[in-house]
């Protein structure tokens, strides 16, 4: 058995989170066979891409069943996050559901926001085991257009023209918008914490 | 608050950083990897990496060393340097890197940057433009490092590229670039307000003043430098320090 699945899918950016796991001291199979993802200790769904092909992929091998059945502690980092939600603005896409609430398009023309939303942002108004030890106004990186809306699932904020759902929380499923990976000592904490939790 | 990032470039060839780098506490610092890890200590939020190896095998030197630096580094970087394919963005971008910047292949066929952004997304696709302007003051885009002249008008292209995929800016005015008298404001900030995409300021940067300048008066969303923090002219810590007291939003 295998201490931490990677689920292994079409939107990628894989490396990264298994170098972050590396210098944490751990290693991680990537895989998209249910049985290794159902039987590991922890699983963690990463993704840089688009909803619509990301979400077909899934389906067309089952990994959508596979994925909101599980029991473990499960990781949604960036795209991972908004297909944990309802439904995604990006190409009209029906998501896993697992949070109840959507994911919309940040809007450059009205607030004159740049988008992509690309950079160091800070975390406010967190709570829970993903930062425990993380001090209040840390910064983290987020590279995205699209973003879940804050409301009762959120964890942690973050302010880009408004609040938005930097981490989302229900049972043993846990996202987050930002790159832990790619947010220095603080991400590796919040890498380090989800890895902890019991 | 989102934070205006502060990106140290490094030039390298045939896998080694070019330049003489002066760092303290450094075994070795022509090695990208100990100074990118170095960097990313001292607070630098983002690292550019700027191949300008000739060879074919030094690309191949180009990727082996991006897969070094992915598997110590815990802050983005970007790599560029010559990149004219889908296939070498591809072989970046799985060795580690978290954005490509393409410059006089976009330049001479536009249509790579809607090739890039279908295949990896916008968020991974810099778009860099080499910029001067004539005499009559209007700015132009260059090819190959500078040398020669294209007929883009440097608003008219970054505002095609950004509509065809790119998903940030790095613009660099060879008019500044090395003269340490600050970055190029009023072209900055048109840049700036000319796409919806993060516009990254490089060239002239010489004291913390012209940080300041570049955020406030250019508009800019990233700053990038290179010798200053090389040589240590200008210490990370201090100019985000700086920065902070004018009223700027840094991570610290």
């Amino acid at each position: 058995m295998s201490e931490i699945a990677i689920i292994k899918y079409n939107a990628g950016n894989v490396q990264s989170v298994l170098h972050a796991l590396e210098r944490l001291g751990k290693t991680a199979i990537w895989t998209d066979d249910p049985e290794k993802i159902r039987q590991a200790e922890r699983v963690i769904f990463p993704g840089v891409g688009e909803a619509s092909t990301a979400m077909r992929h899934l389906q067309e091998r089952g990994l959508d069943q596979v994925i909101r059945a599980l029991q473990q502690p499960v990781l949604g980092i960036c795209l991972g996050l908004q297909l944990f939600c309802r439904h995604s603005e990006e190409n009209d896409t029906a998501c896993l559901g697992i949070f109840d609430v959507d994911v919309r398009k940040f809007n450059a023309g009205a607030e004159r926001l740049k988008v992509p939303h690309i950079g160091w942002n800070t975390l406010q108004d967190f709570r829970g085991p993903l930062f425990e030890g993380v001090p209040e106004s840390s910064f983290v990186y987020f590279v995205h257009s699209y973003f879940a809306e804050k409301t009762v699932d959120a964890v942690a904020t973050t302010e880009y023209g408004k609040p938005f759902a930097a981490a989302l929380q229900r049972d043993n499923f846990y996202a987050v918008q930002f790159h832990p990976e790619k947010s220095g000592e603080t991400g590796d904490r919040i890498l380090d914490n989800f890895l902890k939790i019991k | 608050m989102l934070a205006k990032r502060i990106i140290p470039c490094l030039d390298i060839k045939d896998g080694q950083t070019v330049k003489g780098i002066q760092f303290e506490n450094l075994r070795h610092a022509g090695d990208p990897v100990e100074l990118a890890e170095a960097y990313a200590r001292l607070g630098a939020d983002e690292l550019v990496f700027l191949d300008i190896t000739a060879t074919q095998e030094g690309r191949g030197t180009l990727v082996e060393l991006v897969r070094r630096i992915a598997k110590v580094l815990n802050i983005p970087f970007t790599v560029g340097g010559g990149i004219r394919s889908i296939a070498e963005v591809e072989a970046l971008l799985q060795a580690g890197a978290d954005k490509v910047s393409v410059n006089s292949a976009a330049l001479r066929r536009p249509v790579l940057l809607d090739e890039m952004a279908k295949y990896f997304g916008n968020q991974c696709i810099v778009l860099a433009v080499d910029g001067r302007p004539n005499e009559q003051g209007e700015w132009f885009a260059y090819l190959n490092g500078g040398r020669i002249l294209t007929e883009n008008r440097v608003l008219d292209w970054v505002r095609e590229a950004t509509e065809r995929g790119a998903g940030e800016v790095l613009f660099t005015s060879m008019a500044h670039d090395g003269t340490k008298g600050g970055f190029a404001l009023d072209i900055t900030r048109a840049v700036s307000e000319a796409v919806s995409v993060p516009v990254i300021a490089s060239g002239g940067a010489g004291e913390a003043s012209h940080f300041l300048d570049v955020f406030k008066t250019g508009k800019a969303d990233a700053a990038l430098a290179a010798s200053v923090f090389h040589f240590g002219e200008i210490q990370i810590s201090s100019l985000k320090n700086y920065l902070f007291e004018h009223g700027i939003s840094v991570r610290k």
